[in-house]
């Protein structure tokens, strides 16, 4: 059988690339057939799960509750030292110097991932602001984010710090963060479906050797992971409690 | 219940004796000094059924002020502030020992005597349908929540009995 691997919708793009060289260097490392299964977006991916069409899954934790919970996914590993952090910020111009300076009404732009824009709302909180008095945008992509705010349309951003932090800096002295999460546990997992169960116990054996093989190593080097460590399935629990309390 | 240990407390503080559900009953002393929650952090903890802390984080330790090497086993409760009602806690209680989450403003105390605001959100770990233990994850509150609910606590504990 072709098992089918997909990864979070928010990769940043110039890692295209790695992940088509991570999924030919699984195929041969565990003798299996793999497609790597690319979605646009966060609601066609969530189509392709519901139709049980994922075997493989680089998740966003913000699904995971869904992936575990409702199709039987289990854990497999996380990539080292790699938190999912947010970053709020506004144009360089903008008055506002702290989140409790902004005002019901602005209007806050955000790319797709589901768990930066919740850990971005939750930073928004101290200004008593909510899901019911912004304005939401959702834009496809986080260069479209900091466009909005550089032209004006937008009052406040939304970005995945690591995203924030590669914008050109061109573009990052025409912004300025107002709070950056340090939260350290929120982070992507590589889960398993039901069909591909009997494959964790190898998965996790080739991922965590990667670090250690050179040219594995650069197969991580291109994803911009320093390594993958074992997940148990009580990580991914835990994470869907966290997420769970996230989410009030 | 172990009391507080005086020599921990910093600035001029006032002596309280606080009575759990339980019936037990530990004396704290207080202070003024808020500590503000940091901007972007999360303070992360999990109890077992009892209460008692099996994890925490870095954020946790800064702003309970204990040393990492005293907090695995401390009962989640030396954390509670004598100015907070005890209705808060049964609500909290009951509402995530029956499976549910909870969510609420809490002002914490610290090991120094001092206190700080939390928006606290409570979820029961339920593995194979037991309840084995609770996630509770703190945020920064708003100052506006903080001050309705310092009116408010401070009411309801006008109304509490002895």
């Amino acid at each position: 059988m072709t098992f089918n691997l997909t990864i979070s919708p928010d990769f940043s793009p110039e890692k295209l690339a790695g992940w088509h060289i991570f999924n030919t260097w699984l195929q041969r490392k565990l003798d299996i057939a793999c497609h790597l299964d690319l979605h646009n977006s966060f609601e066609a991916q969530r189509q392709a799960i519901a139709a049980d069409r994922i075997d493989l899954i680089y998740a966003n934790p913000y699904d995971a509750a869904m992936l575990v919970r409702e199709k039987g996914f289990v854990a497999v590993a996380h990539p080292k030292a790699l938190p999912d952090e947010a970053v709020v910020a506004v144009a360089a111009n903008s008055a506002c110097q702290m989140v409790e300076d902004l005002k019901p009404g602005i209007k806050v732009a955000s790319s797709g991932d589901p768990d930066v824009r919740m850990m971005g709302m939750i930073m928004l909180e101290p200004a008593d602001l909510d899901a019911g008095n912004i304005v939401a945008e959702t834009c496809s992509s986080y260069v479209l984010v900091a466009k909005q705010l550089m032209n004006g349309t937008a009052d406040v951003g939304i970005f995945p710090a690591r995203a924030y932090d590669g914008l050109s800096s061109m573009v990052r002295n025409s912004l300025r963060p107002l709070v950056r999460s340090e939260i350290s546990v929120i982070r992507h997992m590589l889960l398993a479906g039901p069909r591909a169960a009997d494959l964790v116990g190898r998965l996790q054996t080739a991922l965590t050797g990667m670090a250690d093989q050179e040219k594995e190593a650069a197969i991580l080097k291109d994803l911009g992971f320093a390594g993958w460590e074992a997940s148990s399935q009580e990580d991914v629990e835990f994470m869907i409690d966290l997420m769970d309390t996230l989410t009030a | 219940m172990q009391n507080m240990d005086p020599s921990h407390i910093v600035g001029p503080a006032t002596d309280h004796l606080l009575t759990y559900f339980d019936g037990s009953q530990r004396s704290v002393w207080v202070t003024n000094v808020e500590t503000p929650f940091p901007d972007g952090k999360l303070i992360v903890s999990r109890t077992d059924t009892q209460g008692n802390i099996t994890h925490f984080n870095q954020a946790f330790v800064d702003m309970s002020g204990y040393g990492k090497d005293e907090i695995i086993g401390l009962p989640h409760y030396v954390l509670r502030h004598p100015d907070m009602p005890k209705a808060a806690y049964a609500d909290l209680w009951s509402t995530v020992n029956s499976g549910r989450k909870w969510h609420g403003y809490v002002k914490n105390l610290r090991k120094d005597g001092g206190y700080y605001w939390v928006h606290a959100v409570v979820v029961p770990n339920i593995r194979n349908g037991q309840i084995v233990g609770f996630t509770s994850v703190r945020r920064k509150p708003s100052r506006r929540k903080v001050d309705e609910c310092t009116a408010l606590y401070a009411d309801m504990k006008a109304k509490e009995t002895p």
